[in-house]
């Protein structure tokens, strides 16, 4: 699929796209997004990229790794995540929480949950970009 | 604590055993082989504790709902099998070393190993019965990975799937045995259970609990008519068939059998059921062991006609049958594994594996001769080695049972014949006799494969001669804990010249005479072949192709693979079994609220309703894929309408995507053109306004309909003050159904991987397999 306009709008969309579906993941939790909607968002980004340069090879560099451990290490932070409130001697996979920051300027919560979330989107992420660009190189070999 | 962290330690280490594998190279298995050796030493140290009949029981709750307990036991029978799980497994892994080394993925071969012991370790040693359960099927799925370790042979994956099957098919029956069990009793805890006993062998249930429950060992320790699969799985490289299938794996069967006799034994069905299935594995077993030429094979037969023994030794119980048991128990433990060892040695050295084939090898492999003719020798039940004092205790406790005392005797005594001249066609035909060329030059296996044979061999013979070594220390508390009571023990060498000794003179003199003219007897047998070939084998062979046919047929039939056909059989059946409930609510709902329907709601509804008309009737595919788009960002307008943003983003980016797949899908599919013809039009016509009807209706039905209590407001209370997130949605999707999502992304992972193997292989063997098909 050749177009200039598509090809060069996508060239400058797609930092913007990234950082927004970061966004998403991390704001997910008190406005509207979440890991699921974000991974989508960035796959969908990436495959549109693809599609723009009719070639997977420039986005495959971009991911640095095969989808597929995207989709491992996710599964694996998701369930992981779970195992950490066993130490505390809780339930499997009840949110855990805890404060990082500085006394008195800046402080976040962090929690299982959110591990939890970052795994939910590398899994969405990886699903998403391994059939898109499964579908993209066969395209290409026809 | 000690005992749990025993138990795990083989799970953890198991992960680490390829990275092990990596770094230390000809030396894993003698580096790993130290767990097991450390494990066996710590165990030992129960022995003091046990002997006086003691045991040890640590619990802590895991689903206590349930009554699940992640609970540890360690009493005489435990001890005795943990043990001989340590014990053998240290020599396994060393043999494992030489036999399989250089093989290149022997760091695979290593976690399965380490993570089936561990689960052996597991089912002897913990209380609970669903505890039990776990790890007894963790047992049947590493030992399929185990057996089907040459995963690119098809008969090692045929066979590692028969055996999976036929043992998993025991494991549920006995998984529904034990809920049973549990719901009529109210106790998961074999030591509970115990104290129970007498009002569970009175309830009317006890005989489908009883079946459910010894299908599960019967399957395991290859019973009559489950034995098949258990020859068959001598696929597996020896150190496997050594370990599992001779001395530990399909132990597990006998022992679970023996855990539960204090339940059931004294009942008519547990005597009646289980010593004639002993029996029955016993004779045929015998039978099929003489007849084979293959090492491992006779060995195999040969082991399921000790199993036999055992669940006849169990099913006679009270004290004798029990002392029987453990003692035939250990002895074969020793001898077999030991014989295992030394036929993969023989295999390994000469490359032959027929006992026609080979001959005087005792001049090139001095040591494993020597191992191997002791164990022989215990196995043939020749005095003074162990296999002795356990063949005399089983005539013993068979010629003082009350119950056809003759006949019990008579099939031990086949039996026992049959175990002389396999012991003779084992060492005598392959270290004796002529040299025969064997495909390689025979020559001395390497120590790491020697030492295990010889001390195993060694030890029948020091057990033999000094019973008290083990009698008070092992044997006694086992067979206490089997009969539920301490016993009186008579496990010595000599019992003096009574009717047993003479029995055994008999079969070692007919077991010699049999051996010298196998062939004539077998060629007069040879009438029963007929009868072999319609084994449960056959039987097995039929239900499996049975169901494959059954499931392509079925297959076919529904998985046509056209997209609208699908779509217009969903559409259908949701519409019949969806309006007639409609119908006969239509009262409940009303149009009360339509004046409350703003103008810019209507404005999307009429933009949904364009595109979806637009989606049918233009004349261009990229036309009708752009109609479909707007219904989809249409509904996603209605989302933001009515406050619900993470949909609505959602949906938004989901019909991107959806633009995007069907662009690549594009280049598939053939020019756009209408062949409908115009009466199946209007069939689809009115399915479609039937289903698309019937979804309003239904929603407009929903608005009325409160089947239960609505947790929105739990959700909204808890969100922040418990969750710490303003993003109910988001809080709900990673934290309170947080484990559902779990459940999702891993579905989710494995379809994406599946496509992704689809497409790959279509991409990559198209050519090959279009050429196949034609």
């Amino acid at each position: 699929m050749k177009s200039v306009i598509f090809s060069t709008a996508i060239k400058y969309l797609i930092p913007l796209l990234l950082l927004f579906s970061l966004f998403l993941l991390v704001s997910g939790h008190d406005t509207p997004g979440g890991g699921f909607c974000g991974g989508l968002l960035a796959a969908a980004a990436l495959s549109l990229y693809a599609m723009a340069s009719d070639d997977t090879a420039s986005v495959k560099k971009m991911v640095k790794f095969d989808p597929i451990n995207y989709i491992g290490v996710g599964l694996l932070l998701a369930a992981g995540s779970g195992f950490i409130p066993l130490l505390m001697g809780e339930a499997f996979m009840t949110g855990t929480w805890t404060k990082v920051g500085v006394e008195g300027s800046w402080v976040i919560p962090i929690g299982t949950p959110v591990v939890f979330d970052i795994g939910v989107y590398l899994v969405v992420f990886g699903v998403t970009l391994l059939v898109l660009l499964s579908l993209v190189e066969e395209n290409r070999g026809n | 604590m000690g005992l749990v962290v025993s138990v795990f330690s083989g799970f953890v280490l198991c992960f680490f055993a390829p990275l092990i594998n990596k770094l230390a190279k000809n030396l894993c298995g003698k580096l790993l082989a130290l767990l097991p050796l450390s494990l066996c030493i710590y165990y030992l140290t129960f022995i003091p504790m046990v002997s006086k009949n003691g045991s040890k029981l640590l619990s802590y709750p895991w689903i206590p709902s349930l009554g699940i307990n992640l609970s540890f036991n360690i009493d005489g029978l435990s001890l005795l099998f943990a043990i001989v799980i340590c014990g053998m497994g240290t020599f396994i892994l060393l043999y494992s070393d030489g036999y399989l080394a250089g093989h290149k993925q022997l760091g695979r071969f290593y976690v399965s190993l380490l993570a089936f012991m561990a689960s052996m370790l597991g089912v002897v040693l913990s209380d609970n019965v669903f505890t039990i359960f776990m790890f007894w099927e963790l047992t049947s799925l590493s030992s399929y990975f185990l057996i089907g370790f040459n995963h690119e042979k098809e008969s090692a994956q045929k066979a590692a799937l028969q055996a999976l099957l036929v043992t998993g098919f025991g494991g549920l029956a006995m998984l529904a045995g034990l809920i049973l069990l549990s719901i009529t009793s109210g106790h998961t805890e074999i030591s509970t259970l115990v104290l129970n006993a007498s009002s569970i062998q009175q309830h009317t249930l006890l005989l489908p609990i009883l079946i459910l429950i010894l299908l599960g060992a019967f399957t395991k320790s290859a019973q009559f008519p489950f034995h098949f699969w258990l020859p068959n799985a001598m696929e597996a490289p020896t150190p496997v068939s050594a370990y599992l299938h001779s001395s530990t794996m399909v132990k597990v069967g006998i022992y679970f059998m023996a855990r539960v006799s204090p339940i059931f034994s004294g009942t008519n069905e547990w005597m009646v059921i289980v010593t004639t299935v002993g029996a029955i594995t016993m004779l045929i077993s015998a039978y099929l062991a003489i007849r084979q030429t293959i090492l491992k094979k006779i060995l195999a037969y040969s082991t399921i006609c000790a199993l036999g023994i055992m669940t006849l030794l169990l099913g006679i119980g009270g004290s004798l049958g029990a002392t029987a048991a453990v003692g035939f128990l250990f002895g074969h433990a020793l001898y077999k594994g030991a014989l295992f060892m030394v036929a993969g040695t023989i295999d390994h050295e000469t490359g032959e594996r027929d006992i026609t084939k080979l001959g005087g090898l005792r001049r090139y492999m001095p040591i494993t001769a020597t191992g191997g003719i002791m164990a022989a020798l215990s196995m043939a039940g020749i005095i003074p080695f162990l296999g002795f004092i356990g063949k005399e205790s089983l005539y013993t406790a068979t010629l003082h049972t009350n119950n056809y005392s003759v006949l019990l005797s008579l099939v031990s005594i086949l039996a026992n014949v049959a175990f002389v001249v396999v012991s003779g066609m084992v060492v005598y035909d392959t270290f004796y006799r002529d040299e025969q060329t064997t495909p390689k030059n025979p020559h001395e296996a390497p120590w790491t494969m020697w030492l295990g044979p010889l001390f195993l061999g060694v030890m029948g013979l020091i057990l033999g001669l000094v019973p008290g070594l083990i009698g008070h220390s092992l044997i006694g508390p086992a067979a206490s804990a089997i009969i539920g009571r301490p016993i009186d023990l008579h496990f010595v060498l000599w019992h003096g010249f009574n009717l047993e000794l003479g029995l055994t003179a008999i079969t070692l003199i007919s077991g010699f005479a049999l051996y010298i003219y196998k062939a004539k007897v077998l060629s007069l047998l040879g009438p029963l072949e007929v009868i072999l070939s319609y084994g449960p084998l056959k039987f097995y062979d039929l239900l499996i192709n049975g169901m494959l046919s059954l499931a392509s047929s079925q297959t076919k039939l529904l998985q046509h693979g056209y997209l609208r056909l699908y779509i217009l059989v969903t559409a259908i059946v949701g519409s019949c079994l969806v309006w007639p409930h409609l119908i006969s609510h239509f009262g409940v709902f009303d149009f009360e609220g339509w004046h409350d329907i703003h103008t810019n709601e209507v404005i999307v509804i009429l933009l949904i309703c364009v595109g979806a008309i637009m989606t049918f009737t233009v004349k261009s595919r990229m036309a009708a894929i752009i109609s479909l788009g707007v219904v989809g960002y249409g509904v996603g307008l209605v989302f933001i309408l009515f406050s619900a943003p993470d949909l609505a983003m959602t949906q938004f980016i989901i019909e991107t995507l959806n633009v995007v797949l069907f662009m690549l899908a594009f280049y598939h599919l053939p020019t756009y053109e209408v062949t409908t013809h115009p009466t199946n039009k209007i069939m689809n016509i009115v399915v479609s306004v039937s289903f698309g009807a019937m979804a309003a209706v239904l929603v407009l039905v929903a608005l009325h309909v409160q089947l239960f209590e609505s947790i929105a407001s739990f959700f909204g209370k808890y969100s922040l003050s418990r969750a710490h997130g303003h993003n109910i949605v988001n809080v709900i999707l990673v934290d309170f159904r947080g484990f559902d999502t779990l459940g999702e992304i891993t579905v989710l992972s494995v379809a994406g991987i599946g496509a992704y193997a689809l497409l790959k292989l279509k991409m990559t063997e198209r050519e090959e397999i279009e050429g196949v098909n034609k």
